[in-house]
């Protein structure tokens, strides 16, 4: 498996990572020497491995349905670059 | 009948101008969970408040924050699923699902991809035309967005993460409804199973459900076309509009020679179209990867029968037995469960009454009564007991039909009781042919033209039918009138 420039400038777009023109080369070699390095993984027989989900053998915690949390506005809008009546302000966002 | 294979009624093609057309439609409907906390957060899931009071860091999606599951939202998309008829998968797992709105601070939302928590199952509609069955492909949990406000400011648009993180359970259908009306029945009935389990209020007016509608048209029977996708319909009656709208649109295309795009179109209620959205298309790419602060789900075998032992009787169960052991035409035993409320108030009537009778004042009278009113069941002035009261007095004969109908005015302006309220107005039906002699006596001696009118054409009997019913004050029993009438006119 491997990138080309296109999948790059694809990839960057999606993740909002501004990535200039020039930078597109040297990113697609980086990218696909990492890709080529995790196929060599590929070489290891899995056949009788159960996926591994977690490396403690244990089971998800569950919470009970309470409310126990919340009623914190300003703390939650605090680091807001801009806030107005506990609302977090963004540039404007109209389809 | 097979999702590929079933083809609409031929009353549901659409006329197009090259020939017949049949639509395909599948629906993606979000219904948001009832319980008291978020799905992975101790917030408030309590529709409302003020502006990012139901917010917790975690769904402020705080750096270090981790998501701790709600056990009762798994077991209310568990009895879901177990009302859907569904299987049950004892492992899912959570994906996050990437994109970028103001309203998705995470960058994610956390939902199931690949393993959902329920699989396959079904819902069945009961049509004029037939029964439908529409499968149901999968159900999976997953988290609401925030709430963008876009009318508060010029330039700015502000954001309230209440909704944040709610669990919202997506139900998404298999493409088996082939026309509004089927999509329709589906989602009614969707909401009515919900209802009834406990686990999603329904109430389509806050958004507690929504759907994406999937719509595309194919010459009957043929291969399905391609679709497009109606995002965020909140309304029943908006989505037939929708469907309907959006048929034609293809058909249009298609007729003249073109072919149509897949993608996501959205639903303008006011100038009844649908339009393209196109900035949708790019953020199609969700890079789906299982969610690394969260273990796969797993569920045992015990709690899942705990959960199937609590089950209500369901609407399709409620409507058999309704027709069984009451004797209700189909019709009216949909009407009636259609409501949880409302099927126990027929119940409590109907039990060691006559069924059809407590039908027919529930539906007719009551619901009647309410819909004119605007009012729900549960704000009815009149109780079942008293309704019931009144259908007694009709079935043992002490008023007659049209009487019960004022009694029932009586009770619902002024409340009471049935029985007392006939005793103290004396509104009882007179059954004593001594009294109703007199009157048809009366009126045969006033009215010798109409006699010989009678007498020739039998159905003139209505009119002296009308007349004693009038002079006794409508208590007169209408069978002993006619009656007496037949034998002093000699009418066989």
């Amino acid at each position: 498996m491997s990138v080309d420039q296109n999948t790059v400038r694809r990839i960057a777009r999606l993740a909002r990572i501004r990535v200039g023109e020039e930078e597109l080369p040297r990113l697609e070699s980086e990218l696909n020497a990492i890709l080529q390095w995790i196929e060599m993984l590929g070489e290891v027989n899995t056949d009788n491995v159960e996926p591994l989900t977690s490396v403690v053998a244990m089971k998800m915690k569950m919470r009970d349905d309470v409310v126990t949390d919340g009623a914190i506005p300003g703390l939650v809008t605090a680091n807001a670059p801009k806030s107005d009546d506990n609302f977090f302000m963004v540039p404007k966002v109209v389809e | 009948m097979n999702s590929m294979t079933r083809i609409a009624d031929r009353k549901q093609w659409i006329k197009g101008a090259t020939g017949d057309w049949e639509i395909v439609i599948g629906l993606e409907v979000h219904a948001q969970v009832t319980s008291q906390s978020k799905l992975f957060s101790g917030a408030s899931a309590g529709y409302g408040g003020e502006p990012n009071d139901h917010v917790s860091l975690v769904d402020a999606a705080m750096p270090g924050m981790l998501p701790v599951i709600n056990r009762f939202c798994v077991e209310q998309a568990v009895r879901t699923g177990l009302g859907l008829k569904a299987e049950i998968h004892k492992r899912s797992v959570f994906d996050r699902k990437n994109y970028f709105y103001p309203d998705l601070p995470q960058g994610y939302q956390i939902s199931q991809y690949k393993q959902p928590v329920v699989g396959e199952g079904e819902v069945l509609l009961d049509l004029p035309e037939g029964q439908v069955k529409v499968g149901i492909e999968r159900l999976h949990l997953e988290q609401d967005a925030g709430k963008s406000i876009h009318d508060q400011h010029p330039s700015m648009s502000y954001v309230d993460l209440n909704r944040s993180g709610v669990a919202l359970m997506e139900i998404v259908s298999k493409p088996d409804m082939r026309s509004a009306d089927e999509a329709k029945a589906y989602v009614t009935k969707l909401r009515t199973i919900l209802r009834y389990l406990g686990t999603c209020d329904g109430n389509m007016d806050e958004g507690s459900l929504r759907a994406d509608v999937n719509v595309s048209v194919r010459r009957p029977g043929e291969a399905f076309g391609t679709r497009c996708e109606i995002k965020n319909v909140n309304s029943i009656r908006f989505m037939g509009q929708a469907i309907e709208y959006e048929a034609r649109r293809q058909i249009g295309i298609l007729e003249d020679g073109g072919k149509i795009d897949q993608e996501t179109r959205l639903f303008d209620a006011r100038k009844v179209e649908t339009r393209s959205m196109r900035s949708k298309e790019e953020a199609h790419d969700y890079r789906y990867f299982p969610d690394p602060d969260l273990l796969p789900l797993e569920l045992d075998d015990a709690w899942i029968d705990a959960i199937k032992a609590s089950l209500p009787e369901l609407p399709d169960e409620k409507k058999a037995r309704f027709v069984r052991d009451y004797g209700l035409s189909a019709y009216d035993a949909d009407v009636l469960i259609a409501e949880r409320e409302t099927a126990a108030f027929f119940e409590t009537i109907a039990k060691g009454r006559d069924g059809k009778l407590a039908a027919n004042w529930v539906i007719n009278e009551l619901f009647g009564r309410l819909n004119k009113e605007g009012k729900s069941i549960a704000d009815s002035p009149i109780s079942a007991d008293q309704l019931g009261a009144v259908v007694d007095l009709v079935a043992e004969g002490t008023i007659s039909g049209k009487i019960a109908k004022d009694l029932f005015e009586i009770i619902w302006n002024e409340g009471g009781d049935p029985r007392a309220v006939v005793e103290a107005r004396g509104m009882r039906q007179v059954t004593d042919t001594g009294a109703i002699e007199k009157a048809v006596d009366a009126i045969i001696a006033a009215n010798p033209e109409k006699v010989q009118q009678a007498i020739a054409k039998p159905t003139m009997l209505g009119w002296f039918v009308g007349q004693v019913m009038k002079e006794t004050g409508g208590k007169a029993n209408p069978q002993a009138v006619n009656d007496l009438l037949k034998t002093k006119l000699g009418i066989a």
